[in-house]
């Protein structure tokens, strides 16, 4: 019953995704009016904003497990595989941030890529948790490897603000009055907010989404190697068990195999 | 035993080990030296462009070099299975990691006045300043060590830990470069006030990094 309700559960989600992501493309491409100095490019503020906001989410949630995984008294493996899932999107959405800056970045600023803090510090960002999800592919027993990377989260997490701060000194103390206005001003114009407010509803829907099914293909992953384990241990059980064979006609398998073969060839 | 003593006794057992292994002193060393001569054929001596950049690849080589002490650090709790007798010993989490961090900011500290001869001799850089730059240079070093060994103790014992590791520590210890790197800058180019900020951030990291492994040390090695 509580699969059933799961995967129902799934399905509005995924519904919902799709439906806010087919919102966004009709406000973002269609209704949305070009920005005044940035023309067509500001649609892809639409993208680049929402990716960056579910960036920090996904680590934020990654952070949060990894602390309620070393915590005693919520200790789960539950904890350990959202942090991992979690962190996987994030990696992929802080890539698809830079990607979709890059590419705004060109036609706006006419270059991919400016020593701007907020870039560089998202691109230390990016190679912070890449790290991080390299150490989870490392085979470990599964309790070593948790309590591993729920403290590399961790020690990750507090490196962000330092990250952050170092290198919006290092810009200010070098260009004065910066050329590029990255903020958003805080008046933005009616529709295109709305456009944005879509982009930010859609990618929040779409990472609940991925994190579900990432968490839940993980989860099967486990399971897998569990039951492998079983039946295997089942199979020797039995080899035990059987009565050793005697030459009363019968013809072990790997012998019925292997004459098969020989004739058909 | 006090835990000042347990992290002596740790440090001095690593000292000891490279002492008498020298592969800090023969290999090493003359790797940082020869990051030193590729910059040079890398930028051109004679574009004057080195002296201006120094400070910045004065650290990148400290850097690259570092890691290999570091590494080399946790590669000799590997053998012998001394890492199963570091954790037999009985000696407090926090202090082995303190120890180690000693003996990794003292090899780093050598690795740094070899290569500021190198800088100065052969990248022609004015030492002005040299309070400042000591200072920034001692704080930047604690940061380096602390931040290091817990990753080294993260990484140790995996079979990837050669590649891993670097990946792991180098976006950490980026805030590090930055504020040692312009520390450096500032008081060579005269104006030690501008240092002071960057100092502070590097004490700040090094603060963090020493919390972090008093804390996570201890668990880390018990379970890896």
């Amino acid at each position: 019953m509580s699969s059933f309700w799961a995967r129902r559960g799934t399905m509005v989600l995924g519904a919902l995704t799709l439906v806010s992501l087919a919102v966004l493309v009709l406000l973002g491409l269609f209704v949305s009016d070009p920005d005044y100095m940035q023309r067509d490019a500001v649609r892809l503020m639409y993208l680049h904003v929402p990716a960056a906001w579910i960036a920090y989410l996904a680590y934020g949630v990654t952070s949060l497990a990894s602390g309620l995984y070393l915590w005693k008294r919520t200790r789960s493996m539950a904890w350990d595989t959202l942090a991992g899932a979690s962190a996987e999107i994030g990696v992929l959405f802080t890539g698809l941030t830079l990607v979709l800056g890059s590419l705004w970045g060109r036609p706006v600023w006419n270059v991919w890529w400016a020593w701007d803090a907020r870039i560089v510090s998202t691109a230390v960002l990016f190679f912070l948790y890449l790290g991080y999800l390299a150490l989870r592919k490392v085979p470990a027993d599964p309790a070593v490897r948790a309590k591993r990377s729920a403290i590399a989260a961790l020690i990750a997490f507090v490196d962000v603000p330092v990250v952050h701060f170092s290198v919006d000194w290092w810009n200010t103390l070098h260009q004065k009055g910066t050329v590029f206005n990255r903020e958003l001003s805080p008046t933005i114009e009616g529709n295109l907010a709305w456009a944005l407010l879509s982009g930010v509803v859609a990618f929040t829907f779409l990472y609940l989404y991925l994190l579900e099914r990432r968490y839940r293909l993980a989860a099967l992953e486990e399971a897998i190697e569990g039951r492998a384990l079983d039946v295997a241990i089942a199979e020797r059980r039995a080899e035990a068990d059987a009565p050793v064979p005697g030459g009363t006609g019968g013809v072990p398998p790997t012998a019925a195999a292997g004459a098969a073969r020989g004739r058909g060839s | 035993m006090t835990l000042f003593r347990q992290a002596l006794l740790v440090a001095g057992k690593d000292l000891r080990i490279e002492a008498r292994s020298r592969v800090a002193v023969n290999q090493v060393l003359p790797f940082a030296g020869i990051v030193l001569l590729l910059f040079a054929f890398a930028l051109d001596p004679n574009r004057g462009l080195l002296p201006l950049v120094a400070p910045g690849l004065f650290w990148v080589a400290v850097l690259l070099a570092g890691l290999l002490a570091i590494s080399r650090a946790f590669a000799v709790e590997g053998e012998n299975g001394v890492r199963d007798a570091l954790r037999l010993s009985g000696l407090d989490g926090a202090a082995v990691f303190c120890g180690k961090a000693l003996a990794v900011a003292a090899q780093l500290l050598v690795l740094e006045v070899v290569l500021g001869i190198g800088v100065v001799v052969l990248y022609d850089l004015e030492i002005h300043n040299p309070l400042v730059v000591l200072a920034a240079s001692l704080i930047a070093t604690a940061g380096l060590a602390a931040a290091g060994t817990v990753y080294g103790v993260l990484a140790a014992g995996l079979r990837v830990r050669e590649t891993l590791f670097p990946l792991l520590v180098l976006p950490v210890v980026a805030p590090v470069m930055l504020g040692a790197t312009r520390a450096w800058e500032a008081a060579l180019d005269g104006v030690p006030s501008e240092a002071w900020p960057w100092v502070q951030l590097l004490a700040v990291f090094g603060v963090i990094y020493v919390t972090i492994g008093w804390l996570a040390f201890g668990p880390l090695l018990e379970e890896t």
